[in-house]
């Protein structure tokens, strides 16, 4: 019979976590539709929170799960429910900033008609109307369903969907900032053109290893590269351009350019979402295609990602050095950080690929937390992001300021910090796997970002403040439960590590 | 007595002490002092009674306690003393309490010693006046009022900028102290980057917070320095660690990673990173530079602890690091590190001699005198090494001593400049004899326990590297000079003081008496008795030179008469 599909066998347990995350995006979509204007936030909120515990519940549930399920296409492995289960709980306190509304004396950081033409007297009238934008929590949770899809996508065409599941609502998201509007949109425009491309890009490379070996299924792709007669420059170029994709939503140079604007100009807890989520997400992804699709051809690709990681570290360091804006700093900052974290992932090692998810969960609370500390330094215009507004924070408001510079000395890798041990955890798997030259880079550019970090220390704790400078607005408990999560995370996987590192070393077995 | 957890304790008490003062009111100044006071005591008094139990006969390492803290990368919460990081934890538990009570109105509202500016001034904020007044709660049972305000003319600047509160600077202190501790106390190499990195925070915000003008661009050049030596260290330790591993299991224990196997291009891959971050540290030429702009502008306190202790980490880690883990590696740099040292030993002094700025001169000195304490580490000799320990906690009291002395003086006068000041010893004579015997200690006069240090140091060096000591004596004789030319220009000749000051300024007051008083009785008497030091020192010392696979004498020595024979 030539029509004869065969039906995949479908076992809906193991992805559970999926299906609560997008049945409760979908349930957002009805409460939108469905409940009253005024209790809607208060049930938006609910609902995302209930349905992303939901999803971590699930994930605890199913550790240990190793198969894969959907006809090879979804991976239930160590690593996917390790990211999906920090997925979730960075979700939820992603979700806690958005909901913030006592910091902005109209209403949240979201504005609630972000299609107004930016500047007209309708906009200007928009900045201080009190009306909520509750839409962005089912696009949140629809995003984040995504990036949990991304990393369990062992078929290149369901991670391609998953990729721009994830992405879609985040161009969206990017352009909702209530203040400086038309930075916000003009950074949604970005994303959108040059996330378009990468997509482009992405779906070029599927399309040239679909002809390579004659199938997306990443299991068929490595069982491709040990045979002799395939064509290699398919092989080749389809790495290149899958990798293009892949680089883009990291943020690894030289594909990094949309970070700084994209970062500024979202509002700022959809900066905190996009800096933690989406690089776990898009680590995921790099590392389910590099370790299970090219594993077995790592000396095609080695000396290219040797080279992006080395250039990602040293251009991020360098160019945050001159930035004069925190959240514009904080995204050069996270393109080195994207660089450290390479390391790990060339280890190609089940260390390497501990090592990077351990450092992925630690750097996500911590930048996560950093930007919702951000938030909470204003002046009359909103948000006071020029560093120069910061100085003498630590004089006014020490607690603030201090928590903000602990935040910076982690990312900075001092010990006793999470970053210290992530950055710990890579470096010794990537020596362990020969490429102690990229670990030299990594320590030399470790000391420039420290140059950077250290400087705002200076700004915030030994300069005279300025007379007219901003004021640390006093957070409702939204905020402030994430950044107490953010800092509890940050100290406790600095001092006490171990159960975390068990966990990440547990799951760093990935199905095939 | 030995089961206790000595070292444990001794860095957890400092740590509650700091945790105590933040949790004080910001206004009770006078009290946050006392609590520090109070605390750095009892560590000293836990450290002496921990020294007594200390057996130099007995095991190397002592009050030793080992936990798994990460198993994951085989690291392990593992302290010990042996002798050697004995005396300067014994030295740490002596300063730090001195430093508070001699750093007691650093942290008030802060006058800004701007260099040529010599009229700014400030005097205790009310409150801190009126309750050092009221306090009758003192070391030694003191009297009631120790502690007078400054005589200095009156109205302080309508508002003098101020810094960070008096709390937080004796907690940093006190924070301070506990990381200083873990360092010398840590026999785990990941445990000992852990406060190798993590001391240079509390030492960042003590300077950027609370220092002289500058105070952060020398804080930012202090912490970049470090932390660019340290994360080249990290690089190294990660590299042993993965060495050690690829031998059995990967371990950060010291005593295991000793006589490890490898090859020598590795070994002096390995040994270059911590050297440099040591280097750095110490410092040594050329890694200097950063330590004259850090000693001058760190408040007194500070610069007392960071010259006295921080720096000494380089050394102590030379000795305990560098040479045990890299024999191979030590012996084939050895020569060219002797080199450095030398330099620094005589570049040092001759830009001391050209430095105008009291603070930055003393920062100099310590460049030469950390030249001779690396010459004597490098030299390989157990006697020019038993003096390089000797030496390095001479020059913490020596030193130490010499920065309070200058810290007394430049807070009477407000001005850091040598020509600003003629005569004072005229007018405040307790302070010019103090001035005289720490700087005396510092040309290692002989009577004071510098000399001892010194002597071994260059006698030990002279039977392995003749030119060497040669050369390093020169050194001595520079000492003298820009010693005793600092004292005869600031404190001899006729009376002149940094316009603004009037024509007096009071002699040192019993609080700084106090402070700086067991000091110069210390290096008296360690200058006759050496004894109790290098009893519990050469035993260590002989540990580090088997490890290390060196002996006496030097077995490059050529026909010649030996050198004078080390018996030990």
């Amino acid at each position: 019979m030539p029509t004869d599909i065969l039906s995949p066998q479908l076992s809906y347990g193991p992805i559970a976590p999926l299906l609560i995350v997008f049945g409760t995006a979908l349930v957002g979509v009805l409460v939108e539709a469905f409940v009253p204007a005024r209790r809607r936030r208060l049930a938006q909120i609910v609902v995302a929170i209930v349905g992303l515990l939901a999803a971590f519940v699930a994930v605890v549930l199913l550790a240990g799960t190793h198969e894969l399920v959907f006809a090879d296409a979804i991976a239930v492995d160590g690593m996917t429910l390790f990211l999906q289960g920090t997925l979730a709980v960075l979700g939820i306190a992603a979700i806690l900033l958005i909901s913030e509304r006592s910091l902005d004396a109209s209403g949240g950081a979201v504005v609630s008609r972000a299609a107004v033409l930016p500047g007209s007297r309708e906009d200007v009238a928009l900045a201080e109307a009190t009306d909520v934008q509750t839409e962005i929590y089912p696009l949140a949770l629809f995003s984040l369903g995504g990036m949990m899809l991304f990393p369990a996508s062992n078929n290149l065409l369901l991670m391609f969907i998953a990729l721009e599941v994830l992405s879609l609502p985040l161009y969206l998201m990017a352009g909702l900032a209530r203040r400086r509007r038309l930075l916000s949109q003009e950074a949604a425009m970005k994303y959108f053109l040059l996330g378009a491309f990468s997509s482009a890009f992405f779906l070029y490379g599927v399309a040239l290893l679909y002809g390579y070996a004659g199938s997306v299924d990443l299991g068929e792709v490595a069982a491709a590269t040990g045979l002799a007669q395939s064509n290699e420059a398919l092989l080749l170029a389809g790495i290149a351009l899958l990798a293009v994709g892949l680089l883009f939503k990291v943020g690894a140079v030289p594909f990094q350019a949309w970070t700084p604007d994209v970062y500024q100009g979202s509002p700022t807890p959809v900066t905190a979402l996009m800096a933690a989520c989406t690089k776990i997400a898009a680590f995921g992804g790099l590392l389910r295609v590099f370790y299970v699709g090219f594993g077995s051809v790592e000396w095609d690709w080695e000396p290219m990602m040797w080279a992006v990681a080395i250039l990602t570290m040293v251009v991020g360091a360098l160019l945050a050095v001159t930035q004069t804006d925190v959240k514009r700093m904080l995204a050069y900052s996270a393109v080195a950080h994207t660089g450290f974290i390479l390391v790990g992932v060339i280890a190609l090692s089940p260390a390497g690929l501990a090592g990077t998810m351990f450092y992925l969960l630690a750097y996500g609370f911590t930048t996560l937390a950093a930007f919702a500390v951000v938030t909470l330094v204003r002046d009359s215009s909103g948000e006071a992001t020029h560093l120069a507004q910061w100085a003498g924070l630590g004089r006014k408001s020490p607690l603030v300021a201090g928590t903000f510079a602990f935040f910076l000395f982690a990312l900075a890798g001092i010990p006793l910090t999470s970053g210290f041990m992530a950055k710990f955890a890579v470096f010794t798997a990537a020596v362990d796997s020969g490429a102690t030259g990229l670990v030299v880079v990594g320590v030399v550019t470790s000391a420039v970002t420290a140059f950077f970090y250290a400087r705002v220390v200076v700004l915030m704790f030994f300069s005279e403040p300025a007379p007219d400078g901003p004021t640390v607005s006093v957070p409702s408990g939204f905020t402030a439960g994430a950044i107490a999560l953010g800092l509890a995370v940050t100290v406790v996987l600095g001092v006490l590590p171990q159960p975390v590192l068990d966990l990440a070393e547990q799951a760093s077995r990935l199905v095939s | 007595m030995t089961d206790l957890p000595w070292l444990t304790i001794l860095g957890v008490v400092p740590l509650v002490g700091a945790a105590v003062l933040m949790a004080l009111p910001r206004r009770q100044e006078l009290l946050a002092k006392q609590v520090a006071l109070l605390t750095s005591l009892v560590v000293l008094v836990l450290t002496i009674v921990m020294c007594a139990a200390f057996v130099p006969a007995g095991d190397r390492f002592q009050f030793v306690q080992a936990y798994d803290w990460i198993p994951a990368f085989g690291v392990q919460y593992a302290v010990g003393v042996d002798g050697i990081a004995l005396v300067l934890i014994a030295l740490i538990a002596v300063l730090v309490p001195v430093v508070v009570l001699a750093s007691w109105h650093d942290a008030d509202a802060v006058h800004v010693e701007q260099l040529p500016v010599r009229g700014t001034t400030s005097a205790p904020v009310a409150t801190a006046t009126a309750g050092s007044g009221a306090s009758s709660v003192r070391v030694g049972g003191g009297t009631a009022v120790l502690d007078p305000p400054v005589a200095t003319p009156p109205p302080p600047p309508a508002d003098p900028p101020r810094r960070g509160s008096v709390r937080s600077f004796f907690a940093l202190l006190l924070v301070l102290e506990t990381m200083m501790i873990g360092v010398f106390a840590a026999t785990d190499v990941f445990l000992f980057y852990v406060f190798f990195e993590a001391m240079l925070i509390p030492m960042y915000f003590i300077i950027g917070s609370y220092g002289g003008p500058r105070r952060s661009y020398a804080a930012v050049k202090f912490l970049l320095y470090s932390l660019f030596g340290g994360l080249l260290m990290l690089a190294a330790v990660i590299g042993l660690y993965v060495v050690s591993a690829g031998q059995g299991e990967g371990t950060f224990a010291f005593e295991q990673l000793v006589g490890l196997e490898m090859s020598t291009g590795v070994e002096i891959a390995l040994f270059s990173g911590f050297f440099i971050a040591f280097a750095i540290k110490a410092p040594l030429f050329p890694f200097h530079t950063w330590l004259p702009d850090a000693g001058a502008e760190a408040p007194v306190g500070g610069a007392v602890l960071l010259v006295g202790i921080l720096d000494k980490v380089g050394t102590f880690g030379f000795l305990r690091y560098c040479l045990p883990l890299f024999p191979e590696a030590s012996r084939i740099l050895g020569p060219y590190v002797i080199v450095l040292c030398v330099i620094g030993i005589l570049y040092g002094a001759l830009l001391a001699m050209g430095q105008r700025d009291l603070k930055r001169l003393i920062s100099y000195t310590s460049i030469s005198h950390f030249g001779f304490i690396a010459l004597g580490v490098f030299a390989f000799t157990s006697q020019s090494q038993t003096g390089a320990v000797l030496y390095m906690v001479n020059h913490g009291l020596s030193t130490g001593a010499l920065f309070l002395v200058v810290g007394f003086l430049i807070a009477r006068g407000r001005s850091r400049l040598t020509e600003d000041y003629s005569g004072v010893a005229n007018v405040a004579p307790v302070l010019g004899g103090t001035f005289l015997v720490a700087g005396l200690s510092a040309l290692a006069l002989p009577g004071l326990s510098t000399f001892v240090s010194e002597f071994l140091v260059l006698l030990g060096t002279y039977s392995r590297y003749p030119v060497a000591a040669v050369l390093a004596a020169i050194g001595v004789i520079l000492a003298a000079l820009y010693i005793l030319l600092m004292y005869q220009r600031t404190m001899q000749g006729p009376l002149r003081l940094p316009a603004g000051i009037g024509d007096r300024i009071p002699d040192l007051r019993l609080r700084e008496v106090l402070a700086v008083a067991p000091l110069l009785a210390l290096m008296v008497f360690l200058g006759f008795y050496p004894k109790p030091l290098t009893d519990v020192i050469t035993p260590a010392v002989d540990a580090t030179m088997l490890d290390a696979g060196f002996t006496d004498p030097a077995p490059t020595q050529g026909n010649g008469a030996p050198a004078a024979a080390p018996t030990r």
